[in-house]
């Protein structure tokens, strides 16, 4: 058990620091939320930034252009960015963290070639089609269709809980291609370019006032047959091969968030005399002993990981279960520090976080989907409800 | 960074729970229950055999020469076997009390104002604010102790508890909750009502044997919680209902996913402890640890249903012990406070001049 980072690991940070200290200054403000087309160059010009300095696609294998870094650089690289107030991943996620890593494990090398470089360069967004209104916990119960009319699928659906949508040029898409076949058997996963006609965009606005994410309704779209990645029918196969690249580094930049929110509200009680509260106090004092324990547990998925060779346990279930419902906790003490006269202004970060943080025990899977995984895949509990 | 288990550090752990199932199986520890706790001899000096209590002593001085995350291994199994005794006492007095290090001398502790574990049996007693700083209790003065002192019914079967005589708790000095939040609140200058020396002791400047003692303790209760979570999971899967095992319920599974879920964390929190040293961490572990003990052992009781609720089940000794080592070193409320007292700005001026410990390798993702 070694908790020192090497001489490498240190040099790798140092070097992030300078780079992230000498750039950062120059970024423009970030765009206000509801401005999509802005938030997408905000979000595309840092991953051009990245991608110039070496930093793309860190995680990535070489041969797909990636930098082939370990789950430890990679974990250095979260935190620091993290710290230093870098952008996030924003309109690049589905892109750098499913759809790319999906491509380049299970791509063609015509495929590979065609949509990876862009990821990385910040040239092209994906988003991300898998919900459906009657599958969301049990996805690989998803209907929308589609039917194989010569060199192309002919796709109609809806699905839902898309963000990105307004402003992506592809969608990773997972179709029904065999209804006749048992539900995980039938399905397969295709990139759609966004711009193909029959697709139409609704924005969902989330209860904090927000456009995250939107429905997409797909109406006889085209999409080529030479846009399917993996073979017809194998496409839940190659959805669940994209988890494997997420190396038990999924939450590190959050975490990290979490315990600067945390040091945050201590000196903000401090200030404001609530610190004198006992239970205010201890409740404070209870969140940083659970989100130490957080960051530890992560250095310890991701030395598993990067021993295993980047396979990755069933522990990020634990990890997902514990860290969502301890976020919320955190956004509820914050409500308590800021107190009656603040705590409902939408003005204050920590009332719309408290709002947002609402979505952590559903989106990704749900808290009793992640116990259901803990308990039949760790635990060997039987199946059945 | 690798924060994962040696090839080593997995054979000391195997090795340990390899010599505990020899030693201390099923019938051993029912044959315990049924003596109330009172300890075997033999099978103490076996421990010291097997270099348990001389763990961390220097080879030259004829210990094993392993540092903490070793011992904190090596707890997990006793907590894991329900083993009896002052483990964590005797171990944290090797080298310093004669006979401790060989398993020959059983050596308790007192500690505030919680009963003595094992006093009557104890060939030593360890009393005041640093205990390893000063004389323990041997000889005249331990049997006047123990004539002055006044034996509890325990809860625990397997630990005898003992009430220390009046005086002696204040001496313990051990940090208690209201010490911690005269720490955290930082009001002490303006307090007058409190004498001095009193506010000059915080939390995160306890001593080292209270910060080893609440580490191993906590190392206990973590694999306490990792037994039951195997017990419930293991009746779950195999007790029938309404024609299916139990544990194909979601509310019977969700339970155990939550009993895991508290462990792991607790193992990180317990592991990385012992790693740097750090008092904070330890109370972030201690904390974290008891938790997943008491709460694991509720669950895994519920699970059990009837027979949860039976003397011939395991699962109360758990729960018993687990209730006694989270009253221990450190409570719940005084490592709120301490953690507390860490955090914003106060907190890095506190770390900075941190009495305890190696520094940490790297703050880690916060402050």
């Amino acid at each position: 058990m070694d908790l020192a980072y090497t001489e490498a690991e240190e040099e790798f940070r140092g070097r992030l620091r300078e780079w992230l200290a000498a750039v950062l200054p120059g970024l423009t403000a970030k765009p206000p939320p509801d401005d999509w087309p802005a938030r997408r160059a905000y979000d595309t010009t840092w991953q051009r930034m990245l991608y110039d300095a070496g930093y793309a696609g860190l995680h990535w294998p070489v041969d797909a252009g990636g930098q082939g870094a370990t789950p430890t650089q990679h974990l250095i690289f979260l935190e620091e960015t993290e710290r230093a107030g870098a952008p996030y991943v924003g309109a690049n996620f589905v892109g750098l963290l499913h759809a790319g890593p999906t491509i380049a494990a299970e791509g063609t090398a015509g495929q590979r070639a065609r949509w990876l470089p862009p990821v990385l360069r910040g040239e092209e967004i994906w988003c991300q089609g898998f919900s459906e209104p009657d599958a969301g916990s049990d996805l690989a119960a998803l209907r929308t269709r589609a039917v194989r009319d010569g060199d192309d699928y002919v796709v109609t659906g809806q699905k839902i809980w898309t963000s990105h949508a307004e402003v992506a040029d592809w969608c990773e898409l997972l179709v029904r291609t065999d209804p006749d076949a048992p539900k995980h058997r039938g399905i397969s996963w295709l990139a759609m370019p966004m711009d193909a006609p029959g697709i139409t965009v609704r924005p969902l606005r989330t209860l904090a006032g927000s456009t995250e994410f939107a429905e997409v309704f797909l109406d006889e779209v085209r999409v080529p047959a030479s846009c399917r990645v993996g073979a017809e029918n194998d496409g839940w196969r190659v959805t669940m091969v994209t988890l494997s690249f997420e190396r038990g580094t999924a939450f590190v930049g959050e975490v990290v968030a979490c315990r600067r929110t945390l040091e945050a509200l201590a000196d903000e009680a401090r200030r404001t005399g609530r610190w004198d509260d006992p239970v205010l106090r201890r409740r404070l004092g209870r969140l940083n002993a659970q989100f130490r324990a957080l960051w530890r547990l992560t250095q310890a998925n991701v030395s598993e990981s990067q021993r295993t060779g980047g396979v990755p346990g069933v522990g990020g279930s634990v990890f997902k279960l514990r860290y969502s419902g301890l976020r919320q906790e955190l956004c509820e003490a914050a409500a308590e520090v800021l107190g009656a006269a603040d705590a409902f202004d939408l003005d204050r970060d920590e009332v719309l976080d408290r709002l947002s943080s609402l979505s952590y025990t559903i989106a990704a899977g749900t808290s009793q989907i992640q116990r259901d995984i803990v308990a039949e895949r760790i635990l060997g509990l039987p199946k059945g409800r | 960074m690798d924060f994962q288990l040696s090839d080593d550090q997995r054979a000391l752990r195997s090795g340990m729970r390899d010599l505990l199932g020899a030693v201390f199986g099923p019938g051993r520890l029912r044959a315990a229950v049924e003596r109330d706790g009172v300890l075997d001899r033999s099978l103490w000096r076996e421990l010291g055999a097997a270099g348990f209590f001389a763990l961390r002593l220097p080879e030259d001085a004829g210990g094993v020469g392993l540092g903490l995350p070793e011992a904190v291994l090596l707890f997990e199994e006793t907590g894991r076997a329900l083993l009896p005794g002052p483990l964590v006492a005797t171990h944290l007095a090797a080298g310093r009390v004669e006979g401790a290090a060989e398993g020959e001398a059983v050596v308790t502790a007192v500690d505030a104002d919680l009963p003595v574990a094992h006093l009557a049996e104890a060939d030593a007693v360890l009393v005041g604010a640093e205990p390893l700083a000063g004389e323990p209790l041997t000889g005249e003065a331990l049997r006047a102790f123990v004539a002055a002192a006044r034996p509890v019914r325990s809860m625990d079967p397997l630990t005898p508890l003992h009430r220390a005589p009046a005086g002696t708790a204040a001496a313990a000095g051990r940090v208690s909750a209201a010490e911690g939040s005269r720490a955290a609140s930082e009001r002490t200058r303006a307090d007058t009502r409190r004498a001095p020396a009193a506010t000059e002791r915080t939390p995160a400047h306890a001593g080292r044997f209270h910060c080893e003692a609440t580490l191993l303790t906590a190392a206990e209760q973590l694999g306490s919680a990792v037994r039951t979570t195997e017990a419930a999971v293991q009746h779950a899967g195999s007790r029938q209902q309404f024609g299916s095992p139990i544990g194909s319920f979601q509310a019977v599974k969700h339970l155990c996913a939550d009993m895991l879920a508290r462990t792991e964390p607790a193992r990180a929190a317990v592991y990385a402890a012992a790693v740097t040293g750090d008092p904070v961490e330890i109370a972030a572990a201690k904390l974290l640890a008891d938790e997943a003990a008491v709460r694991n052992a509720r669950d895994c009781l519920q699970i059990h249903g009837g027979m949860g609720f039976t003397w011939e089940a395991d699962v109360h000794l758990h729960l018993k012990r687990a209730w006694i080592r989270a009253a221990s070193w450190l409570s719940g409320a005084g490592a709120e406070e301490l953690l507390a007292a860490d955090l914003g700005a106060a907190g890095r001026l506190r770390r900075s001049s941190t009495a305890y410990g190696r520094r940490a390798p790297e703050a880690g993702g916060g402050g």
